[in-house]
């Protein structure tokens, strides 16, 4: 854009250009917000690739992220030690896998990771009950959770082993018709 | 359970899953996509037992290397960003494409740069075009406070703000400019006219000293000085205009552009409801209120305010109890006995003939009031101001009252019918929008009928000259009072009864306060409002063609009213109205009030005599008499195409392969839905058979294993020759954690 930015080098942002789908403006913005999080953290020179890592206590405050029932799942998937501290990497890769510009089937894999709880690569039966628990918040009681879960399952089963695998997700999910319009985060 | 052995739980209690699983196949298509996952569980050590992944050792890692290797060619068509791999693998990713570019010819090194430049203008001209639509931030506030079901409605009033912009562009660009400019242009206008007993027109134009409160009611209703404006159709006395080289056809380019808006409109609603009804035909009812829809695409991931989120979050519970009584009331329904659905079925039967008899006395009071209406303007002895003004608004405030009061009636009645939810809400919502659309087709068959009908017998100009010596601008005038009065109606009522309401509630902790609480934005009813608008404009446009600019500078109004209101006083309506749903709903209610408006617009263009005292088609017959007249001045070769186009033959076999290819198309999917239904059965079936085969083999390989131990201390060498492919095989597909006792057989064979 012939701005001189000395945040990241032409290269650099190449790179995140055609690794993700922000432009270079959203690029730079989206590095002043991973900035904001932690100032004393995050260096503003990203030229060299610096190791650093912004804590999931402070990402989940962003507002963006604030109100989400999943926002700890969401930076736990997105990071590459699976506890949750993102690197900038990681936080570009977050907000553009779940940005609006992101295909259905980029956001299924990550939906699907999202909501599998314990990593084994199927949501179960408690996968299912935890996604539950933290929508409604506990007010459902436990046979409603039970019936509802238990209906969830049966509809969206497709081999009939009591629990989703990817393409049992994949399939439910392309019948789904508000995944689109509900699965995105604008930053 | 004995099904599921497979997925043994180890001492420990935790699920571990077959090494045999990991490896099938489909899994190991996943995997590359997944690697991220296992990486991260890898560093999570002993907190899971994932036994496979990270002790499937040297062969895990081989063969997962060849699939990267054979799958890098299949994702290259993918573009790099579309991948689920963490960046640090996409970036390795690009360079190992970039490397592999060099090797490519210089012809498909240029073939690829240009894509990707071109991919790249494409993304920042489509950012620049998103940073231009109109109220993007009003409407990301509202998206973040509200969600998207009201998101919704506010971005259909942006599409109509557009829509009516872009008909009001072509109005002006292709019949006001050319009156406009035709004499900065040195154009010579030819006028239509007529000499005859039908062609006296006394223009309503006041003179003399006019009372002030003359010139507002002139304003509020289209008469006197606004009448003889660009404002209505009987101004437009053009016939032609001749410019130095051509002559521009103004007659026929006001007939074209009519057709032409209306056409505009019908591809741009079809264009934008395309992708909604192609998940509407896919699935029924059923599936629409599905628990997994609501589990896990239920939460929308915009809300940004703590209000928002408590609220979505008390409408997902709202919802899922919804739908749990539903199936409550599913098997109630089910269990029905004849006695009681004949009971049920005559009850429907009177209410609906109850409806049908509210709809009519409705429709009858319009009539009512449009005819007294006219008699009243036509009189000339004039009461009153404020009492004119009502006579003039007769029609209007009638047809308001009967949409204020019909939905609640509709609403009262279907609690008796019994249906099930989600069809009680969508009948309710089509009885309101027929009562909606049609009072305005009343209304302008009243109004018609006046027009048509003549003292004594048949009329003479083939309309009533005496009380209409130009009823396009009567007809334009009546729909300019009906735009007007409904923008009045929706900002009065959200300005002395909606703010009040709050008011009363905020200060007052009476019964009757907390009765009238807090309202809710209720989006069906405040979507028929502006279709209802949007319907007048188009039936409008041909007598008013200063309509859609008027039209527009509504919406644009009501946007910021609503905003406001919606942001004060309301909450958004607990029985939610899906994203998904609604803007399918919102079109087609949009596109029934298109259908709706085509139907007068057609009438009055090819049915009705148009008036010799005014207007562009004073030449002629009917207002479609100058496309004929056209036609034959054509061309000898042109002017044969068109009338063979236009001939019968040619419209009979069109409908006739238009209906071939309707049923085709139905053969295709209801083979397509056998398919599915099919390959669904088929999956499972496959899914079964997995599992099966994979229980045998683990039931082998515990018996394999259990068997080793005795082996160490009797070699048996016959069972270990026998099948040595059996058990090496073994050893070098699974790890050795799970057959730590495959060694000692190896060991004894050697021996």
């Amino acid at each position: 854009m012939g701005n001189k930015q000395t945040t990241f080098t032409e290269e650099q942002l190449e790179a995140y250009q055609d690794c993700t789908f922000f432009t270079r403006k959203e690029i730079l913005r989206l590095h002043a917000r991973y900035r904001e999080l932690a100032p004393h953290l995050v260096p503003l020179d990203y030229t060299n690739n610096p190791d650093i890592k912004v804590p999931m206590t402070l990402i989940i405050t962003m507002p963006e992220l604030k109100e989400n029932p999943f926002r700890e799942r969401i930076v736990e998937t997105f990071s590459e030690d699976g506890q949750g501290n993102l690197s900038f990497n990681d936080f570009i890769d977050m907000f553009s896998a779940l940005c609006e510009a992101s295909p259905r089937e980029l956001k299924t894999i990550y939906a699907f990771k999202i909501y599998d709880f314990n990593r084994d690569n199927f949501i179960c039966k408690e996968d299912l009950e935890k996604t539950l628990n933290k929508l409604t918040k506990g007010e459902l009681t436990p046979e409603e959770v039970t019936l509802v879960c238990d209906k969830a399952i049966e509809e969206a089963d497709l081999d009939g082993d009591n629990k989703l695998s990817f393409a049992d997700f994949e399939n439910m999910i392309s019948k789904a018709p508000d995944f689109l319009s509900n699965f995105h985060i604008r930053i | 359970m004995e099904v599921d052995s497979v997925f043994v739980t180890d001492h420990s209690g935790r699920i571990s899953s077959n090494p045999l699983l990991d490896q099938l196949p489909s899994y190991q298509s996943l995997l590359y996509r997944r690697k991220s996952s296992t990486v991260g569980s890898k560093q999570r050590g002993s907190s899971r037992a994932r036994v496979g992944s990270s002790g499937s050792g040297k062969w895990g890692i081989n063969t997962f290397v060849r699939l990267t290797v054979k799958q890098k060619s299949q994702t290259e068509k993918r573009h790099i960003r579309e991948l689920a791999k963490p960046m640090a693998e996409k970036r390795k990713h690009k360079k190992q494409c970039a490397e592999d570019a060099q090797k490519l010819s210089s012809w498909q090194q240029w073939r690829q740069s240009t894509r990707k430049y071109l991919r790249r203008m494409r993304d920042e001209s489509e950012e620049w075009l998103n940073s231009l639509k109109l109220w993007r931030g009003d409407i990301h506030l509202i998206e973040g406070m509200f969600g998207t079901g009201i998101l919704s409605y506010f971005s259909f009033l942006r599409f109509l703000v557009t829509l009516n912009f872009f008909i009001f562009l072509l109005m002006f660009g292709f019949v006001m400019l050319p009156i406009i400019i035709a004499p900065h242009a040195s154009g010579n206008i030819t006028f239509s006219q007529n000499e005859s007993y039908c062609s006296v027109y006394k223009s309503d134009s006041r003179r003399g000293l006019v009372n002030y409160h003359k010139y507002i009611t002139d304003l509020l209703s289209g008469e006197g000085f606004l009448e003889q404006t660009y404002l209505f159709y009987g101004f437009y006395n053009v016939d032609k205009i001749h410019f130095s080289h051509i002559t521009y056809n103004l007659a026929l380019a006001y007939l074209l552009v009519t057709i032409g808006y209306l056409f505009l409109s019908l591809i741009w609603i079809v264009k934008r409801s395309a992708a909604g009804f192609k998940h509407n035909l896919i699935q029924d009812e059923d599936c629409f209120q599905s628990f997994c829809n609501k589990i896990f695409a239920g939460w929308d991931f915009c809300i940004t305010s703590e209000n928002a989120a408590k609220l979505k979050k008390k409408t997902l519970l709202y919802e899922l109890k919804t739908d749990l009584e539903d199936e409550k009331i599913k098997q109630k329904i089910a269990e029905r006995t004849h006695k009681e659905k004949c009971r049920l079925y005559f009850i429907r039967l009177i209410l609906n003939l109850f409806v049908i008899g509210v709809l009519a006395a409705c429709f009858y009071c319009i009539y009512l009031a449009t005819i007294f209406s006219q008699k009243a303007q036509m009189n000339e002895q004039k009461v009153n101001f404020i009492v004119d003004l009502i006579y003039e608004y007769l029609p209007s405030i009638v047809i308001t009252f009967a949409n204020f009061i019909t939905p609640v009636l509709f609403s009262f009645i279907i609690n008796f019918e019994d249906y099930s939810p989600a069809f009680e809400i969508r009948f309710t919502l089509l009885r309101c929008v027929f009562m909606r659309l049609t009072s305005i087709v009343v209304l302008l068959f009243s109004v018609w009928s006046r027009i048509t009908k003549c003292k004594d017998g048949p009329c003479i100009c083939g309309y009533n000259h005496d009380l209409y010596p130009c009823w396009e601008t009567h007809v334009g005038q009546e729909m300019y009072k009906l735009t007007i009065f409904d923008f009045i109606v929706i900002v009065s009522v959200t300005i002395f009864v909606e703010f009040p309401r709050k008011l009363l509630l905020r200060y007052s902790s009476s019964a009757l306060a907390k009765w009238m609480s807090q309202q809710e934005f209720s989006i069906p009813q405040n979507v028929l409002e502006i279709v209802y608008g949007q319907t007048i404009c188009w039936i409008g446009t041909f007598y008013c063609p200063l309509l859609p600019a008027i039209c527009t500078l509504k919406y644009f109004f009501i946007f910021y009213i609503k905003k406001v209101s919606l942001i004060k006083n309301c909450r958004p309506a607990t029985r939610p109205f899906r994203a998904s749903s609604s803007n399918f709903f919102f079109l087609g209610v949009l596109l029934i009030g298109l259908t709706l408006a085509c139907v007068p617009v057609i009438a009055s263009i090819a049915q009705i005599n148009c008036s010799q005292a005014c207007g562009p088609f004073v030449n002629y017959n009917t207002s479609w008499g100058v496309v004929p007249a056209t036609v034959y001045q054509l061309p000898e070769g042109v002017k044969k195409l068109l009338l063979a186009l236009s001939s019968e033959a040619f419209a009979v076999s069109c409908f006739v392969l238009t209906c071939l290819a309707m049923f085709y198309v139905i053969a295709l999917a209801g083979a397509h839905k056998r398919v599915i239904n099919e390959l669904r059965h088929q999956l499972e079936m496959e899914g079964r058979d997995r599992r099966f085969l994979i229980q045998k083999l683990c039931q082998a390989q515990k018996r394999s294993g259990v068997r080793s131990p005795q082996s160490k201390f009797q070699p048996r060498r016959s069972s270990s020759r026998s099948s040595p492919s059996y058990h090496t095989s073994f050893a070098t597909n699974f790890s050795d954690a799970v057959f730590l006792a495959h060694a000692a057989p190896s060991a004894s064979t050697q021996v």
